[in-house]
């Protein structure tokens, strides 16, 4: 089962191409990773599957249905939820109505309504399981922007989960954190992919997307360069000569 | 008829000029919609009639008018705008409201609350051409605009305070970062926002021949029209919206009933706003208004 | 028994508390009305045109008259999603005085000359009202929907990418807002039982943002708060005499520059309600 799948994606701004026939895929129940120097399109990709942006041609699956042409929220609605590149927290609210506001919405729409205590317990017990899994209850009524770097980050994947995406798409999630904190959260991905969450992140971070991905493409360009598994994305002279050679250089 | 309705009209819309380009001074620059100046201008209309009401001449009644109400948009920069200058929009905003009601209510108390006549033999002096009388008092409103105008237009697009204006109006962070004196431009805007509302003042009481103080905020709404249709990004789109509208108006009241003039005004700022948001003669524009 | 003299400044609180609430609900999403005004006046020639010349009882004729308006108001909201901060107050500012000079127009209800024949209602009424209004409003900010509305006013594109229809949540506070403003204007017209144009213009428009941004523009008892204060303050100052406009200008740059946030804020209600700490 494919949970997202693109196929010849193309997106251009103003004569730049910054996506060229990409096609790729997310099977169910994998970690899949997109790696690229900086530029390459990356973030691009993110925000067509997001619907932020439109693709120009191509086309783009998710759960068997065809979301090229969807609003943004509807898209997030249809079980994708994402994490951002330099955090977006909403500057108002406590790390508690963060967990609550990307959750489903209740059937009967009058009951969104009503105060959350009365009427959405479902929702409770969702927020208070999120609270637990990523420890932080000690922050639950604080100002999530007020927060450490660090924590900020949790909150927003927190957020992210309260929604119930059976696809999580992570921007640089481990961008200026820490060795120990990345390693915390590679434990944290594996954890919920075990849960049977399939999950397509981008990031810079060599060592970390190596040890956590089932799967790799490799963007240069706008264009897919190569695929794979991890060991063979590492020994493709392609990858090492667009990519891993620039960066070592 | 039709004529003298357009000199009319040109007449009352140079008064919309000045004040459009007093207002959007302020908010092309600073994001700040100044509501004060409705004041401001109705107090440089009573300055300046109680300088005529002196037989002093008119210069030095535009003067006095223009100083008094630039000083009073000095203090409205400093005690009602800088100190709230990150503060969500709407509340720099409602506290240039709390200064509109102090001067209304000083104008009210210091002159009345009556209307004012000027003495008829200021106005008695004028000349035909053609079917069309013209007062000597409309060429000094139009003359006076016309100078002005010209005068902030060269300060914005010649001079190095113009290009700063420019700066912080197209990027506040860059501007800074490039060395713009933020709060020296910010004090500019403020001057000559203050400096043109007085003048408009002055200039509708020759035009109207009387003044009340509750002038400011008819004419105040009507310039906030005129600025949005003109645009706040060129000065010359107040120069042509100004007009635009003082004609429609003087028209429709000639020609439709005095009634529907505020529904054409205000619905076509609608949708300049809607269709053409940078304004008739504003350049393209992609970010429109900030958050509240 | 109430003096009539307090009986006439309490009935204008709770008018200017609903009108302060109708912005209130459209300020919750990031969109400053200026022009509540004018949803105001069309509720408050509607609901009189309805008790007056139709013969409905008031009540009917509120619940009729905020139909109206608020879909007037998602009409006025559409157009509205294309601008932001300043310029859509400005388009609604321009919204209220169309409003204003159609009303000027509208030789059917009066045009000028106004329109009367309306009932005088009781305090009581108006406070039934304002006080159901208020109890719906405060059961709303302990939804999801209000906090939906929150994630559109913070970051209306984060909004959007954590599934939220910002469009809909935008449009719905203009119909909701609308309508509660002409729950206000009828209220309004069968108070003072002479209605003209010149009752919703662009000051009244202003009273009820500077009610709610005074009173605390993040809660909804800050509406009520700040409408107290608006009709009360002038009250208190009339010791002032001739000076007492310009002493209020001087205390509402005070509050403003002292509590930006207005009088009500979360932090100030969490401490007034002594809240049981969390386990």
């Amino acid at each position: 089962m494919t949970v997202l799948s693109l196929s010849n994606v193309s997106k251009s701004f103003g004569g730049i191409r910054a996506l060229s026939d990409v096609s790729l895929s997310v099977p169910e129940g994998r970690i899949v990773g997109v790696i690229g120097p900086n530029g390459a399109g990356k973030t691009t990709l993110f925000n067509v599957i997001t619907g932020a942006y439109r693709a120009a041609s191509g086309e783009v699956v998710l759960g068997g249905e065809t979301i090229t042409q969807w609003p943004s929220w509807r898209i997030m609605r249809s079980g994708v939820a994402r994490t951002f590149q330099n955090i977006r927290l909403f500057a108002s609210m406590t790390v508690w109505e963060h967990l609550l506001v990307a959750q489903p919405r209740q059937n009967a729409l009058w009951r969104n309504a009503l105060p959350v205590s009365w009427a959405d317990a479902e929702a409770r017990t969702r927020a208070e399981d999120a609270l637990t899994f990523f420890g932080l209850e000690q922050y639950r009524d604080v100002i999530a922007r007020t927060l450490p770097y660090g924590i900020q980050r949790k909150v927003e994947m927190a957020r992210a989960l309260t929604a119930k995406p059976k696809l999580l798409l992570l921007d640089e999630p481990v961008a200026g954190m820490n060795a120990e904190e990345a390693a915390d959260l590679r434990t944290l991905f594996r954890r919920l992919n075990e849960r049977g969450l399939s999950i397509l992140l981008i990031e810079h971070d060599m060592p970390f997307v190596m040890t956590l991905c089932h799967q790799l493409y490799v963007l240069d360009f706008g264009a897919l360069i190569a695929e794979g598994t991890p060991d063979e994305v590492r020994t493709n002279p392609l990858v090492l000569d667009a990519y891993l050679g620039t960066e070592a250089a | 008829m039709l004529l003298q309705q357009l000199v009319n009209g040109l007449t009352l819309g140079a008064v919309y000029t000045l004040v459009a380009l007093s207002f959007s001074l302020v908010m092309g620059i600073l994001s700040v919609l100044n509501i004060a100046i409705g004041e401001l201008f109705m107090l440089g209309g009573f300055i300046g009639f109680a300088v005529i009401a002196s037989n002093l001449p008119l210069p030095v009644a535009l003067v006095f008018a223009m100083a008094g109400a630039a000083i009073a948009s000095f203090i409205i920069q400093k005690v009602a705008y800088e100190p709230l200058r990150d503060a969500p929009l709407i509340t720099p905003m409602l506290s240039t409201l709390g200064f509109s009601i102090i001067l209304q209510n000083i104008v009210t108390n210091v002159w009345g609350s009556d209307p004012l006549q000027l003495p008829a033999e200021l106005f008695d002096a004028d000349f035909t051409v053609g079917p069309v009388r013209i007062g000597v008092m409309q060429v000094v409103v139009v003359g006076v605009t016309v100078v002005l105008v010209g005068a902030v237009a060269y300060l914005v697009q010649r001079t190095s305070a113009g290009r700063a204006l420019r700066a912080i109006a197209e990027n506040r962070d860059v501007a800074r970062m490039l060395g713009v004196s933020v709060s020296r431009t910010t004090f500019l805007a403020f001057a000559i926002s203050g400096l043109l509302a007085g003048a408009a003042g002055v200039l509708i009481s020759l035009h109207y021949a009387a003044i009340t103080p509750y002038i400011g905020v008819d004419i105040g709404l009507k310039a906030i029209a005129v600025m949005v249709i003109g645009g706040t990004t060129r000065v010359w789109g107040a120069l042509l919206a100004g007009p635009l509208i003082g004609v429609a108006e003087v028209m429709t009241i000639a020609y439709g009933g005095s009634q529907i003039r505020d529904f054409i005004v205000y619905g076509l700022m609608i949708l300049i706003l809607l269709l053409r948001p940078q304004g008739l003669l504003g350049g393209a524009r992609s970010d429109v208004g900030q958050r509240v | 028994m109430m003096s009539t003299y307090y009986a006439g400044l309490f009935a204008d609180i709770g008018i200017l508390f609903l009108g302060a609430m109708s912005v209130y609900i459209i300020l919750a999403t990031g969109q400053l009305s200026l022009g509540n005004a004018g949803f105001m006046g069309i509720g408050a020639y509607v609901a009189s045109f309805l008790t007056v010349e139709m013969h409905l009882p008031l009540t009917a004729a509120l619940v009729a008259s905020a139909l109206v308006a608020a879909v007037i108001g998602v009409i006025v909201g559409f157009p509205a999603l294309r601008l932001k901060g300043i310029y859509l107050a400005i388009a609604t500012l321009g919204f209220g005085e169309v409003v204003r000079s159609f009303l000027l127009n509208f030789d059917r209800m009066g045009g000028a000359g106004g329109f009367h024949g309306m009932k005088h209602v009781s305090l009581e009424y108006i406070w039934t009202w304002a006080g159901l209004i208020f109890l719906l409003i405060v059961m709303l900010e302990r939804s999801r929907l209000w906090l939906e509305m929150r994630a559109v006013h913070d970051d209306e594109t984060a909004a959007n990418l954590v599934g939220l229809n910002t469009t809909m949540t935008k449009v719905g506070a203009f119909g909701s807002g609308a309508a509660v403003a002409a729950i206000s204007g009828g209220l309004f017209a069968h108070h003072y039982v002479y209605i003209e144009p010149g009752n919703f213009g662009f000051e009244r428009s202003i009273d009820f943002v500077l009610a709610v941004i005074l009173g605390g523009s993040t809660v909804g008892a800050g509406a009520a708060v700040g409408a107290a204060l608006l009709v009360l303050l002038p009250e208190w100052l009339r010791f002032l005499a001739d000076w007492r406009l310009a002493a209020f200008g001087v205390l509402l740059v005070l509050v403003l520059l002292t509590r930006r946030q207005g009088i009500l804020d979360r932090p100030l209600l969490d401490k007034l309600r002594f809240r049981r700490a969390r386990s």
